[in-house]
């Protein structure tokens, strides 16, 4: 048998390595998955995870659906490195569309540059207004962030359905709850001919350097990881808990409420009740399975693309049900939590010989 | 009256499932540990019971299948927490997710599908009773066991040795196994009575108050359940009245049109969630006393030096 045993310093190997143990199982777990639901398990989990690295098209669509993955993911981490847990992401993607769709809406059919960056940033402002409530409440009267960040999401979603049912309606649209379709000024730039691939993809990529920086290089990464990894010293260095707290909330705000107007303005072109999928949460996984770190989040967002379209396919392909990929999701965090232990413990195992020097070291101790 | 006692039945339907809900939590909570996980284990467990109920045509072998499922799920979580020191939040955030997604891909050939009326109990003359009858003597049998376990929990917790040892670890899991108890252990036994009290409430939400299975039909219900169990401030008692003071508002918006109230039926829906945070608000203002109040090695993880 094996015994936990305590590492000196957490293994910077294991740390990297993790993830990828995490990604095998994960795998194996869905072999004996598909096994059970009488599906051919080489093929789905080719499908899953293979198949849609072979076309341009389906590399184009990876890039669609990491934009919001990465995006929000990387905001979550600066909260969850100071363990501050925002997960009402979703609420904050939500609320992030119908602030920048409201405006595209409201210009509809005014032509000009200037209309994305303003959705943009009217996306951006209502996602970090959104995040600025459990923010405010957890400053001022200690409530419990990850229960009413999580509370929001459902208020949110009922926002957006009153509103599209009311008054944001398509007025030609035959009493169906949705908005009208963004026109031209409205939409996202493609970057790759006749795909989905949006600029977005771009924004995403630059947050990841501008995360990077901030955590590396700035004084805040350093505050927000100091907070996280050792409360009191954070105290005693005079950081503001309160500064930080906001600071992670309104960054992920923000960068949530981007996702969301990207996915309204990018794949969707208007506002539908279905909008929200459940990104919101996902990039809590990619978060941890990129390490709370910005490149590794990167690397996180991109794989966990691979799993939504790699699963659309293998539904289409083998008619399988489509909680599949919420499913294999589910258990690459929990595989991925349960290899933690690796960085900061190691296995030894438990032989005669260790047991018996183990007393002989007590003897010697009490001998001296 | 009717429209008092039908209001009444309905206060009782909503907050039975949180009343399991939260006195299993609330159990978990005083032995040290924070299971976000609630919403993935009511699924499963409303997702167990309605299925396990329509194979079998039993409501018992489908209660049984739901207390299971909600502790097999739970067991997951203390392999992951306790056993491998996992973060017990993202753990909780996984458990919910993962079971989610299994309880779709579980519940794919059960939507559609019906049950059996859950039986009621009657009793001759009593049952008969205007008001008191239909209010006191004519629930499920369910109502009367989520009541039971609270009163037992509440017992248990304060007046059995094993209660003291799971609030003792709760306090300080250090101290306590320095004493000899096994933390790890009762945090297991801890846990597995949440999880299946979480599914057993999952399985009263398939079964008896809306008898289909619907994706995602706990609609955020773990989640108010952990709320519960802040807002009362981990005393069982408190924990009843709040799933009560919740049923109160979640029916609400299927009685407001009788009290000519005519706003957005989504405006309606959003009460209790805006009531959680509320609730959440108020009593977390006095800082010193949730801490006197919680656990103090809630949430925290346990490493056995010697």
């Amino acid at each position: 048998m094996f015994r936990l045993e305590p590492r000196k310093e957490p293994s910077r190997l294991m740390l990297y390595l993790t993830p990828f143990f995490a990604v095998v199982m994960t795998m194996l777990a869905g072999l004996l998955l598909f096994y059970i639901l009488g599906k051919d398990p080489i093929r789905a989990i080719t499908l899953i995870f293979f198949t849609p690295l072979t076309t341009l098209f389906s590399l184009s669509e990876l890039t669609v659906k990491a934009t919001p993955l990465i995006l929000i993911a990387i905001g979550l981490s600066f909260g969850f490195r100071a363990g501050i847990w925002n997960i009402g992401a979703e609420g904050q993607f939500i609320m992030g569309a119908l602030a920048g769709g409201s405006v595209a809406l409201a210009l509809y059919e005014v032509e000009g540059i200037w209309v994305l960056p303003v959705m943009c940033l009217a996306g951006a402002l209502g996602g970090m207004i959104w995040a600025a409530i459990p923010a405010i409440l957890k400053i001022r009267f200690n409530a419990n962030e990850i229960l009413v960040s999580l509370m929001l999401v459902y208020v949110a979603t009922l926002i957006l359905s009153v509103l599209v049912h009311g008054a944001l309606r398509d007025p030609e649209g035959h009493n169906f709850p949705e908005s009208r379709l963004f026109h031209d000024s409205a939409i996202l730039p493609i970057f790759i001919e006749n795909t989905r691939a949006h600029i977005g993809f771009v924004v995403a990529l630059l947050a990841v350097a501008v995360a990077w920086f901030c955590m590396q290089r700035h004084i805040i990464g350093f505050q927000i990881k100091v907070l996280g990894d050792a409360p009191r010293a954070a105290k005693f260095a005079g950081f503001s808990e309160r500064n930080i707290i906001w600071i992670c909330f309104l960054s992920s705000g923000a960068l949530a409420g981007l996702a969301g107007i990207f996915e309204a303005a990018g794949p969707v072109g208007q506002l539908v009740p279905a909008l929200p999928v459940g990104y919101g949460f996902t990039a809590i996984i990619v978060a941890f399975l990129g390490r709370l770190n910005p490149i590794g989040i990167l690397l996180g967002g991109l794989l966990m693309a691979l799993t939504y379209i790699g699963g659309e396919g293998a539904q289409v392909a083998m008619s399988l049900p489509s909680a599949t990929t919420s499913v294999f999701q589910g258990m690459l965090l929990f595989f991925l939590l349960a290899t933690d232990i690796l960085v900061n413990y190691r296995l030894r195992p438990i032989s005669k010989l260790s047991a018996e020097s183990g007393t002989s070291a007590v003897k010697f101790q009490q001998a001296e | 009256m009717d429209l008092f006692v039908n209001i009444m039945l309905g206060i009782i339907i909503a907050a039975t499932p949180l009343v399991f809900a939260a006195i299993g939590e609330l159990v978990v909570e005083k032995s040290g540990v924070l299971n976000l996980g609630v919403e993935g284990l009511m699924i499963i467990g409303a997702v167990a019971g309605f299925s396990a109920t329509v194979e079998t045509g039993s409501f018992i072998l489908g209660i049984l299948a739901a207390i299971a499922a909600g502790a097999i799920l739970a067991f997951l979580f203390g392999i992951l927490t306790q056993t491998l020191l996992s973060n017990q939040v993202a753990t909780g955030l996984a458990l919910t997710m993962f079971g989610l997604g299994l309880a779709a891909l579980w519940g794919q050939g059960y939507s559609g599908k019906s049950v059996a009326d859950f039986p009621r109990l009657y009793i001759p003359v009593l049952s008969d009773l205007p008001v008191i009858g239909p209010l006191l003597f004519s629930q499920d049998f369910l109502v009367y066991v989520s009541i039971g376990l609270v009163i037992a929990v509440a017992w248990f917790l304060k007046k059995t040795r094993g209660g003291l040892i799971i609030r003792a670890i709760g306090e300080n899991h250090d101290a306590a196994h320095t004493i000899g108890y096994p933390v790890v252990r009762y945090r297991f036994y801890t846990l597995l009575f949440g999880g299946a009290c979480a599914g057993l409430g999952g399985a009263y939400l398939s079964l008896v108050q809306t008898p289909i299975w619907v994706e995602n039909m706990t609609a955020g219900r773990g989640w108010i359940a952990l709320a519960l169990v802040v807002f009362a401030a981990w005393r069982p008692g408190r924990a009843l009245l709040g799933a009560y003071l919740f049923g109160g508002i979640t029916i609400l918006q299927f009685h407001s049109q009788g009290f000519g109230i005519n706003i957005e039926p989504q405006l309606l829906a959003m009460l209790p969630y805006l009531a959680t945070i509320l609730v959440l608000v108020l009593i977390s203002r006095d800082k010193l006393k949730v801490r006197l109040n919680a656990p103090a090695s809630l949430a925290r993880p346990f490493y056995a030096t010697t």
